[in-house]
């Protein structure tokens, strides 16, 4: 059978599920639906799935990916249907199919956020942060395997915007997901390194859609 | 959710562990509810999601209509800091709720070292920790477990002790709790009505009246509570609720598996074992249901591994047909079928080569004593030729690696009896040598060993523990007289051990010792990370009480015993007896051979024990 691709939510308490333990609870959803995953060859098999682009834990989405394959030939439907009963709160199925595209073609990725700040002037800060990132480059220290390293993230952002929002600060992106891949967080980073009177407090992210090079919703 | 609880999740280790949400969690509706239960685990999420009987009892008391009952554990440190800081309480997974809103609050204590966890929780959900202060009704402190079946070192702090398995109880109280609410008693009421359920021990209906000598003359009883609470059990395991649908954690706990437990109580009588006596009398599951909960408990959680539990898997009568039917199952879907607490007498090697066919991993056993000698004087039924028969098969069938468990500081336990222990890794190694399938791959034998802690209830509960100094020169004797390089050493530290003596055997005077430990910031001491040895020593000199008198001092046949007022069904004539044929080192015949008569069987009131 040919790879399916399933379309998910990950939101409010299951945004704490690490990567690797959504990988099990994946794993788990499909053996309690009474779907057999498909399992690598070798000394420790293990289900052939993958999920692209990991979210860091805190982060929600509409729009992750996960390819599998079955053992089984099931109609998309089915296995929707199926796996939507079986998962944990805030882990909701958007669709299932036939996977077309290759997931590096994956570019861009449309992000939102909420900067909370605790004691300051709202409207301020978000003229401010739109000043901040209208910079030509934007250098932070990186943590990186081989020790700290620099990085000008401004290559890495298409499009971000800050809006007033009540008594918080909404950020709207369009950032590169994949080479190189930025993550949201770097964002509010950013800010503690290179501008921390206009840091939030707090900040929130969430992936709301995936597009290809062309800006071609990704599916 | 909790917004100050969003800033603090991201910057603590695995925050899954407190977020609940869970596939399976209860969720019930508030207004339906008459009485909420707040079910605290005085350990962490991944010990306690990994407790069979937490998950028993959690669904058997949400099977009351008017009932919600929550899952609460204890933070780890960094959380515990960051909860704190941002003064947020302590609260219930399911709903987020705090504790202090629910109407009970429910201890599972399983082992001595959770007392200052247990301390820490009620503080955490802003409760005054002494039952004392508690005056109203609700909200209401009730514990249990086998740390309780000694209700008097904790009996300071917790309302009402349940005593034995709680499938019943816990429904009985609740029920009585409900009435109470609806009705307006007060403390005082209810928990004189408490007291006249089977299991249910009030402590403060217990006063100790000391002699000079520090132990126990009397216990001053209030007129509406029994002399002594029996232990309550279930007698028919076959009939009574078990969850089929657990919850399945969304992160990694300690035993990420199915749990199917084939009986409860043990067939054996090892002198030094409290779960041997306090869990008796024997009742099984029967293996057609065993298979068909198997079955549906895999199905539900889509769990990969499945375990079965007892004390001893290998003493169940089915046990054969048993994995035959969860093999026909499991195998061809891949799912592990694992078998702990083996013995090396009766066990079958062949049932261990149909159970791991492709990881052949470590096996395990526990003989507990180096000679043959001191294995007698503790009643563990097995013979060095047994052991190493085992061994023989195992290393044949492929394995290659052994962990031995020992305990040192058994009674009568002379030089002689520790160095048979390098004696005994010396015999297994050379059993390696003759049989080995494949010596290229080598071998590992571990040998550890732990301090031994008398415990209430079991025949060595008169026992005198060994100094730490003596456990530590017998490690070093031991340790010097092990050569062999494929043969490892560990040995737990005599430091927790003799705590835990302290505790197991303690009375109500060591309420202040537990309080002064957890006001010095003392909790998760059953983790090294936490526990502080100067900590207990300082709490100790501070509350006047002695460590010694516990731990290092032998009791006398008539010594009023503080869980004297608790009955577990057997009998001290037995026990005692039990004792006086360890220092004959005489074996006593296990259950299934000749009935000793121990006196458990009378809880089944006329039904008969599967010993």
């Amino acid at each position: 059978m040919d790879k399916l691709r399933l379309l998910f939510s990950k939101t409010g308490r299951a945004v704490y599920i690490s990567h690797l333990d959504l990988m099990r609870t994946m794993t788990r959803a499909f053996l309690r639906a009474g779907m057999r995953l498909k399992y690598s060859e070798g000394f420790n098999p293990h289900p052939n799935i993958s999920i692209a682009l990991p979210l860091s834990v805190g982060c929600e989405s509409n729009c992750e990916i996960m390819d599998f394959k079955l053992i089984e030939d099931r109609a998309p439907d089915e296995i929707l249907r199926l796996l939507s009963d079986q998962l944990p709160e805030g882990i909701e199925v958007i669709d299932v199919y036939e996977a077309q595209r290759k997931v590096k073609e994956l570019k861009w990725l449309r992000v939102g956020g909420r900067f909370e700040y605790d004691d300051r002037d709202i409207a301020a800060m978000t003229k401010s942060l739109n000043e901040f990132f209208s910079r030509e480059s934007i250098v932070i220290q990186k943590k990186t395997k081989r020790g700290v390293g620099e990085s000008d993230i401004t290559c890495a952002i298409k499009e971000l915007s800050f809006e007033e929002f009540g008594d918080v600060v909404y950020m709207r992106g369009l950032i590169s997901a994949q080479e190189p891949t930025l993550n949201p967080e770097l964002i509010s980073d950013a800010l503690h390194q290179l501008a921390p009177e206009i840091a939030p407090d707090f900040a929130k992210f969430k992936r709301l859609e995936v597009f290809d090079e062309s800006m071609e919703v990704f599916r | 959710m909790d917004k100050r609880l969003e800033r603090i999740l991201p910057k603590v280790q695995k925050p899954a562990r407190y977020t609940g949400g869970e596939y399976n969690q209860i969720i019930k509706d508030k207004a339906d509810i008459n009485i909420r239960v707040a079910f605290c685990f005085p350990d962490t999420y991944e010990i306690g999601m990994s407790n069979l009987g937490m998950g028993i009892l959690y669904s058997t008391m949400n099977e009351l209509p008017y009932v919600w009952c929550e899952r609460v554990f204890a933070p780890w440190g960094d959380m515990y800091n960051e909860m704190k800081a941002a003064n947020i309480p302590l609260y219930a997974l399911e709903s987020g709720d705090p504790v202090s809103e629910h109407d009970v609050i429910a201890f599972s204590i399983g082992y001595e070292m959770a007392y200052s966890t247990v301390l820490d929780m009620i503080d955490m959900a802003g409760l005054p920790i002494h039952s004392a202060e508690r005056t109203e009704l609700l909200p209401l402190v009730i514990a249990g477990g086998t740390a309780a079946l000694n209700p008097e070192p904790m009996a300071d702090f917790i309302d009402i002790f349940l005593l034995g398995e709680g499938e019943e109880m816990n429904n009985e109280l609740l029920a009585l709790l409900n009435e109470a609410k609806l009705g307006g008693w007060s403390k005082t009421e209810f928990l004189k009505k408490a007291a006249q359920i089977g299991g249910v021990l009030v402590p403060s209906f217990y006063k100790p009246v000391l002699n000079d000598d520090g132990t126990i003359n009397r216990f001053d009883i209030a007129d509406c509570a029994p002399e002594r609470v029996t232990k309550r059990i279930i007698a028919d395991l076959d009939k009574v609720h078990f969850p089929l649908n657990p919850i399945v954690p969304s992160t990694e706990v300690v035993h990420d598996r199915v749990n199917l437990e084939l009986f409860r109580g043990c067939v054996r009588g090892c002198r030094f074992c409290q779960a041997g006596h306090v869990y008796r009398p024997i009742r099984s599951k029967s293996p057609e249901l065993l298979i068909e909960q198997g079955k549906a408990l895999l199905q539900n959680t889509g769990a990969q591994d499945i375990t079965l539990l007892s004390l001893s898997s290998s003493d169940y009568r089915q046990l054969s047909e048993l994995c035959d039917g969860l093999l026909e199952y499991c195998e061809p879907r891949s799912i592990g079928l694992s078998l702990p607490s083996l013995r090396a007498d009766n066990f079958s090697i062949e049932i261990m080569h149909r159970l791991q066919k492709t990881r052949k991993s470590g096996l395990t056993f526990a003989p507990e004593a180096g000679s043959q000698r001191l294995r007698d004087a503790i009643n563990k039924n097995v013979t060095e030729d047994d052991l190493l028969n085992t061994c023989r098969l195992a290393f044949e069938g492929g394995w290659n690696t052994i962990k031995l468990y020992f305990m040192l500081g058994l009674p009568t336990e002379t030089d002689e009896d520790v160095l048979g222990i390098a004696e005994l890794a010396n015999q297994v190694l050379h059993t390696w040598r003759l049989y080995a399938k494949n010596k290229n791959r080598g071998v590992r034998i571990t040998i550890s060993t732990s301090c031994f802690v008398p415990k209430p209830h079991s025949p060595f509960q008169w026992e005198k523990q060994n100094t730490m100094d003596e456990y530590m020169r017998k490690v070093n004797l031991l340790r010097d007289n092990i050569k062999a390089k494929n043969v490892v050493y560990n040995w737990h530290d005599p430091q927790t051990s003799y705590i835990e003596a302290t505790l197991s055997r303690g009375d109500r005077r060591m309420g202040a010792v537990i309080e002064n430990v957890w006001r010095a910031g003392g909790r998760l001491e059953a983790w090294s990370d936490y526990f502080s040895f100067e900590r207990w020593m300082k709490a100790f000199k501070d509350a006047g009480v002695a460590p010694e008198f516990y731990a290092y001092r032998e009791r006398s046949l008539d010594e009023n015993m503080p869980w004297n007022i608790v009955d577990v069904g057997v009998r001290k004539a037995h026990l005692w007896h039990e004792r006086e044929q360890a220092y004959k080192s005489e074996l006593s015949p296990d259950c299934r051979k000749q009935c000793s008569a121990c006196g458990a069987a009378k809880l089944l009131k006329g039904g008969k024990c599967d010993g």
